[in-house]
């Protein structure tokens, strides 16, 4: 299993795999099924959820309306706060930022709080180009890390791998790392986390610099907040010298006060809790808490191009909770991985296309990765209407048109691999258009019926390998309703 | 051209066909989600705030402000803790009963020191009733974020009623967004194996909560208490 | 009251017993059932393929035919909810893209008078009790568009517990998709067949000899993977359990 996501095949090519891997199911689907029915339960609890829902969207989307005012006034609070604000246009640009101010503090090694900005750039890869080492420090991070494996969801990036796997995973890996994995270490939780709560101390107690995203970044004080659960969180953002928080620019929120919306959100949505065991908030620095040295590099990296689409942008609101993941029937089925991006299930279908373009293989075909079935867009949290995305981006894959790619218009051609569909989608729609061309084909179908095979060559294999067809009728509705007047005639 | 304005300059192109509004942000968003879940008295939103702490793991003691010395030697003495953390402004008088090596978080020292100590008590800005939540804010009785987080059994001192808010909306009303802030739901847990929560990672693997005064004992007033 | 059957393209071709059964029903029911003969497809299968603008002649096709209508009933979720949600996108799509109000206007009218079979019976009718007889133990799929588009809610769990003879037992997992999706069989048919099979073998363990929908596409990737895991369960469209009297019982 390679690190990374780069040269990932097209969808259904990575999914056909995942599909038939026994364990990979079993794992997702039980995962995935236990946290579904928690948070179903979470959310009931509430009984203003829908109004809550509305308000975090409305927040975010009146946000991503004056995106550069709530920016600029961020990074004066920021600054005002003790902070020192960078802008990153993209991953590259990022990388370089966070690797030169690391350097600055003369160490070699960081400790990181789960992030998916940082995962997105490809940081850590960057930084050991620069011989930086940075140490991964949430549990499921770790397990990917420790793994070589790539993650596969948002909040549990290790869900792919199951107890058992994750013992293997310690016992054979920590020790290249750092503390090995105490002797008789069993697939117990309780087990597998005190082997993480001992492994990562020594790093916490020497970290000298620590990396961070952020859930959220409140404009009018300043203010960063890191959700977590581990309290590997506080350890990053608490314990060092230099704290470095890499954030998307659509985590920005108006006001202190919006943070009532999404603490009451996110938990609930995200692991089923009325609220998660640790949240840190912090602004700037402080005198003798915490780091000396706070560094927020801002992230645009295709999020301004996604801005520039009026129904991309909705995407935009996502807060990471990953509800959509643990809903979505093709997730559970699928796999993470299938997805080829750190944004893997329905949300990922519709942010790395718009992030990264859809000019790759992966990239078009993420559209497509859905059955449109809605369960996402009912459980998120900030009512991005997901199917209407996907489709949105369908119509980029089939029709091209005018996109904006870094920041510059650029007009797509139609994706190649779609002629012959778009061929006889045109063709159903001309007959679709005149009754008596459908009517001529209903009939053909009709008296042909007993010539047709059980199963079908070339593309219709992909129906047949798994499903009969249906045996056409000897005759159309519409031929028994001119015969018998409309049922009148039948029982003559 | 700096990342800066390339950035801001995106978004304002991006932007650029979409009608900007004139509404305030006051009246942009509609609120009319609660503020808090439900009416209670104030000594149900204790209640409730024991019943989610504990719901949660953390472990729950009530007790009047004059119990409070031989709660926390109690508590202390169980655990068999040999050191236990305090807080530069913590009331003296809540370890009056243990005689339990204090140890100060100390500019100079480091946190691998902290790593050796068993315990640490410390005071809280406000709870949450609703979510089982402590707000720490750093003030004196609380002391750095740190001497929270680095030993393995926390006490936190909670003086009820006039700590305990019933919602998160209430929580955040009370706080100063300039201080550093944790929020702490239950002892350190994890849902990273197969989505299942398990308590104790890398925080304080124990959590004891004493919930001090309340009705019916002694009125606010006398509650003993640092800044 | 007269009504516009508006049967779908795939009902049209693949399933007319469907079409006879809703007019059965509807006429038993005292209801003067018209098919407009010019009808033809919502365009479903174009919009969400990512063909929208091959999608707008079909919506307008489609306005023209049943445009004069009191009501258009549907015997499926997934079309209805083509009409009901997503024409008004349509209109404002092409309103975004600068081609003015005519989309929408036109689209406008059917939007509202477009009604699923089961929300017609209910909503509009009043009726719950069809008169129907279908002696069989029978499990209700609730189809995506019909759950979480068309919210069509309980509306089909009390047409089918007002049938004569007819046992309902609860489908495990009913909320979930049973992987049809359009295109997205073909496109991803390895993730679309196994959830086919998930679904298959829910309805399998309650034991019941049908498995019951108001869509026939679904129904079409439920029966076709029924048939391939011979599971002796058969799939039937809900209208022709409604239409089903003693006298004139369905299989």
């Amino acid at each position: 299993m390679s690190g990374t996501f780069v040269g990932m095949p097209a969808f259904p090519k990575a999914a056909h795999d995942a599909v038939r891997d026994g364990t990979l199911r079993a794992n997702l689907r039980h995962a995935t099924h236990t946290i579904r029915a928690k948070r179903a339960k979470a959310v009931a609890e509430v009984s203003d959820w829908a109004a809550l829902r509305e308000a975090g969207k409305q927040i975010k989307d009146h946000t991503l309306r004056h995106l550069d005012e709530y920016l600029v006034r961020l990074e004066q609070s920021v600054t005002a706060a003790g902070g020192t604000v960078h802008w990153a246009a993209d991953a590259e640009e990022a990388n370089r930022i966070v690797a030169g101010l690391i350097r600055a503090t003369g160490e070699t090694e960081v400790v990181k709080v789960k992030s998916m900005a940082t995962q997105e750039i490809g940081l850590n890869e960057a930084l050991l180009a620069e011989g930086i080492h940075a140490y991964e420090t949430d549990l499921a991070e770790l397990i990917v890390q420790l793994g070589k494996d790539r993650p596969s969801h948002i909040l549990v990036p290790a869900i792919h791998r199951n107890r058992g796997e994750i013992r293997d995973i310690f016992r054979a890996e920590m020790g290249a790392w750092g503390r090995p994995a105490p002797e008789g270490l069993t697939d117990t939780p309780a087990e597998l986390a005190e082997a993480a709560r001992l492994h990562l101390r020594e790093k916490f107690l020497r970290a000298k610099v620590g990396v961070s995203g952020a859930n959220f970044m409140v404009a009018e004080t300043g203010t960063l907040v890191v959700v977590e659960s581990e309290g590997n969180g506080r350890m990053c953002l608490t314990l060092p010298e230099t704290l470095i928080s890499v954030v998307g620019i659509e985590k920005v929120v108006p006001t202190w006060r919006d943070l009532e919306v999404f603490l009451q959100t996110l938990p609930r949505s995200s692991t089923a809790e009325r609220m998660n065991p640790y949240t840190s908030m912090w602004t700037g620095t402080t005198h003798t808490d915490g780091p000396r040295t706070f560094h927020l590099v801002l992230l645009d990296n295709g999020r301004t191009d996604t801005l520039a689409d009026e129904v991309g942008r909705q995407a935009l609101r996502c807060i990471r909770c990953s509800a959509c993941l643990n809903v979505c029937p093709v997730y559970e089925r699928a796999g993470g991985h299938a997805y080829g991006s750190v944004y893997p299930g329905p949300i990922g279908a519709i942010l790395s296309p718009q992030l990264r373009g859809t000019q790759s293989e992966i990239d078009a075909s993420l559209p497509y990765a859905s059955s449109l079935c809605g369960a996402c867009y009912e459980v998120c949290p900030v009512a991005i209407d997901i199917p209407e995305v996907l489709v949105h981006l369908r119509e980029r894959v089939v029709e091209g048109g005018p996109v904006v790619r870094e920041g510059n218009k650029v007009v797509l051609r139609p994706a190649k691999g779609h002629a012959a569909e778009r061929a006889a989608l045109r063709a159903a729609r001309w007959a679709f258009s005149r009754p008596g061309a459908l009517r001529a084909g209903q009939r053909l179908a009709s008296r042909t019926r007993r010539l047709h095979p059980r199963t079908l060559p070339g593309p219709g294999r992909a129906w047949t390998g798994t499903r009969e067809l249906p045996t056409v009728p000897a005759e159309p509705f519409r031929d028994w309703w001119q015969r018998t007047q409309g049922g009148k005639k039948e029982a003559e | 051209m700096s990342g800066r304005e390339r950035i801001l300059g995106r978004v304002q192109r991006a932007l650029a066909a979409v009608p900007a509004g004139d509404t305030p942000y006051e009246q942009a968003v509609s609120r009319d989600y609660l503020r808090e879940h439900g009416q209670r008295t104030v000594a149900e939103a204790v209640d409730l705030l024991a019943e989610n702490l504990a719901d949660y793991r953390a472990r729950v003691h009530r007790c009047s402000a004059g119990e409070l010395p031989a709660v926390i030697a109690g508590l202390l003495a169980a655990r068999t803790s040999a050191s236990v953390l305090v807080p530069p402004g913590l009331d003296e008088g809540w370890l009056a009963d243990t005689q339990v090596t204090r140890v100060a978080d100390l500019a100079e020292s480091g946190a691998r020191e902290l790593d050796g100590v068993d315990s640490v008590v410390t005071a809280c800005a406000v709870a949450i009733a609703e979510t089982g939540t402590l707000v720490l804010d750093g003030g004196p009785d609380q002391g750095r974020r740190r001497i929270s987080l680095v030993p393995d059994h926390h006490i936190c001192v909670v003086r009820v009623p006039e700590q305990v808010v019933s919602s998160v909306p209430q929580a955040l009303g009370r706080l100063d967004p300039t201080r550093p802030l944790t929020w702490i739901s239950g002892p350190s847990a994890t849902s990273d194996i197969e989505l299942d929560r398990v308590e104790g990672v890398h925080g304080p693997r124990t959590l004891e909560v004493v919930l001090v005064g309340g009705p019916g004992q002694e009125p606010p007033g006398s509650v003993a208490g640092g800044g | 009251m007269r009504v516009a059957l508006f049967l779908t393209c795939v009902n049209d071709t693949l399933y007319p017993d469907t079409g006879r059964a809703v007019v059965k029903l509807l006429t038993r029911l005292g209801v003067e059932v018209d098919f407009p003969m010019a009808q033809t497809c919502c365009g479903q299968a174009h919009y969400n393929t990512g063909y929208r603008h091959q999608t707008e002649p079909l919506a307008r096709h489609f306005s023209d035919v049943f445009g004069e209508y009191e009501a258009i009933v549907t015997p499926s979720g997934s079309c209805g909810a083509m009409v009901r949600e997503l024409y008004p996108r349509l209109g404002e799509r092409a309103r975004a893209e600068g081609r003015g109000e005519g989309l929408a206007r036109t689209l406008a009218p059917v939007v509202p008078k477009t009604y699923e079979l089961t929300e017609f019976l209910v909503d509009v009718l009043g009726v719950t009790d069809v008169g129907a007889y279908y002696p069989h133990r029978v499990t209700y799929h609730p189809t995506c568009h019909g759950l979480r588009g068309l919210r069509l809610g309980d509306r089909p769990h009390r047409l089918l517990r007002a049938v004569e003879g007819l046992e309902l037992v609860e489908l495990p997992g009913a909320e979930e998709c049973c992987g049809f999706g359009g295109t997205f069989a073909v496109k991803n048919s390895d993730v679309s067949a196994a959830m086919g099979a998930d679904k298959v073998r829910a309805a399998e363990s309650t034991g019941a000899q049908v498995l019951c929908a108001a869509d026939n596409s679904c129904l079409m990737h439920i029966g076709g993977t029924m048939a391939r895991l011979r599971t002796g369960m058969r799939p039937v469209h809900i209208a022709e359990i409604l239409a089903s009297t003693k006298e004139e019982p369905a299989a």
